[in-house]
């Protein structure tokens, strides 16, 4: 503060030996009083004139322009905001749509599925339950048949032997006696067929 | 005369002698370059006021030093200083344009006239002081006694704060008018060096002379500056009496 005056004393004194010495060198134009008055008078006038125009007119606009700015900012930013929680609101709804939908296909894909593999199941079971009979029957019907054409064949044969013998010599023979022959034949034949 | 680097400072009248009461308020040099500078402020500032939401260059620029001088308002004054932005903001730039157009070569600096820079000062300087008055009434004479100071000491620090106070449209007047001036006298006496050394030894004080122009476009802003800072700084004290 000190330091400060003594420089302002010390310009201030400059100044005046300045003006003093304007008198015989010319010196600073700013201490010819000559124009002083018109200078003051001058800048009062431009300078409150500048003053009022800006304050009345300029300033207020540009204030104005800059708080209107600023409001539609924030409101730009709260209106991007909303739009924001909007969409992923929006998003969050699209996603569970989406895995609602992926449960609801695979659920019913999965029910389909199970749907067909039961309907080819009991389909199976009932084919397998109808062969089974099938095969139960047939071998019933072989069973029968096996028992039956033993007899048969040597009834057959007994017959033929039979007519072979009457044809050949004319004569009837005891039946019984034929069959047991028949019978003694094909036990034989049997026995070496079934390759004991 | 025109090798005289004074000689720039010189004040002339244009167009006819106005008098009124015998008392001389001709059109001169610097009054031109006080409308100049007025008229382009009004100008500029004008163009930027377009309603337009994605400013233009001009308008950018007014806004910019809008809210570049509100800033250092409420920065240094704070928010009961709000209502004389309008005035900081005219006297910074009435301050900065009247240095710059100062910068022109053959134009005319009319901050480098200490009755001009005084002037102003002396009205920031009562205009403060009345508004100290008005808000603290007899209390703004605190101002004077700074807390905390040790009773001896007290008459000294009185004498030297009133002292300080009494001085501040000096400082504030002579800071402004000795830059400009200083500034101007030097790249004048820089010029008549490169006309008087020619063409062999005149590179020197040209380079000189080209780099204190960037130096004096820079002072040019700094000193406007300085004088609305300055402005707030006191009417800080006038406003928030907190010594």
């Amino acid at each position: 503060m000190l330091k400060k005056i003594i420089f302002q004393f010390l310009a201030l004194s400059l100044i005046f030996t300045y003006s003093a010495q304007s008198a015989e060198s010319g010196g600073m134009p700013q201490l010819n009083p000559e124009f002083w008055i018109s200078q003051i008078f001058w800048l009062v006038l431009t300078f409150g004139l500048l003053f009022i125009i800006l304050s009345k007119f300029i300033l207020p606009k540009i204030s104005n322009n800059l708080e209107t700015r600023k409001s539609q900012i924030l409101e730009n930013i709260e209106t991007a905001d909303k739009q924001r929680e909007e969409t992923e609101k929006k998003v969050k709804e699209f996603d569970k749509i989406i895995n609602d939908t992926k449960t609801e296909a695979k659920n019913f894909f999965n029910s389909e599925r199970q749907k067909v593999l039961d309907d080819i199941n009991n389909k199976r079971l009932s084919l397998e339950k109808d062969i089974e009979k099938e095969i139960i029957k047939a071998e019933e019907e072989i069973n029968q048949l096996k028992k039956t054409s033993q007899e048969k064949i040597t009834k057959i044969a007994i017959e033929t032997s039979s007519d072979l013998v009457k044809q050949l010599i004319g004569e009837d023979i005891n039946k019984s006696s034929l069959s047991a022959i028949v019978e003694d034949l094909s036990k034989k034949e049997m026995e070496k067929h079934n390759g004991i | 005369m025109a090798a005289n680097p004074m000689y720039q400072f010189n004040v002339y009248r244009i167009g006819p002698e106005i008098k009124i009461n015998n008392i001389d308020i001709s059109f001169t040099n610097a009054s031109l370059f006080m409308v100049i500078s007025s008229l382009t402020i009004l100008i500029i500032f004008n163009l930027g006021t377009k309603r337009s939401i994605i400013p233009n260059k001009i308008q950018l620029l007014a806004e910019l030093s809008y809210s570049f001088i509100s800033k250092m308002i409420s920065d240094t004054a704070g928010s009961k200083a709000k209502p004389y932005f309008s005035f900081i903001f005219s006297l910074f730039m009435f301050v900065l344009f009247c240095n710059m157009f100062g910068m022109i070569p053959y134009s005319f600096t009319v901050t480098s006239h200490i009755i001009v820079t005084f002037v102003l000062a002396a009205f920031i300087f009562i205009g403060v002081t009345i508004i100290g008055f008005i808000k603290h009434g007899l209390g703004y004479l605190k101002l004077f006694v700074p807390s905390g100071v040790p009773m001896v000491l007290l008459p000294l620090i009185v004498v030297i704060e009133i002292i300080s106070y009494l001085s501040r449209p000096i400082s504030l007047s002579v800071r402004l008018f000795a830059n400009m001036m200083a500034g101007h006298t030097m790249m004048k006496v820089f010029g008549g060096f490169v006309v008087s050394l020619g063409i062999v030894g005149g590179w020197l004080p040209l380079g000189f002379s080209v780099a204190l122009t960037g130096l004096e476009i820079l002072v040019a802003f700094l000193q406007a500056y300085v004088f609305a800072i300055l402005t707030c700084i006191y009417l800080n004290d006038a406003l928030n009496l907190h010594h």
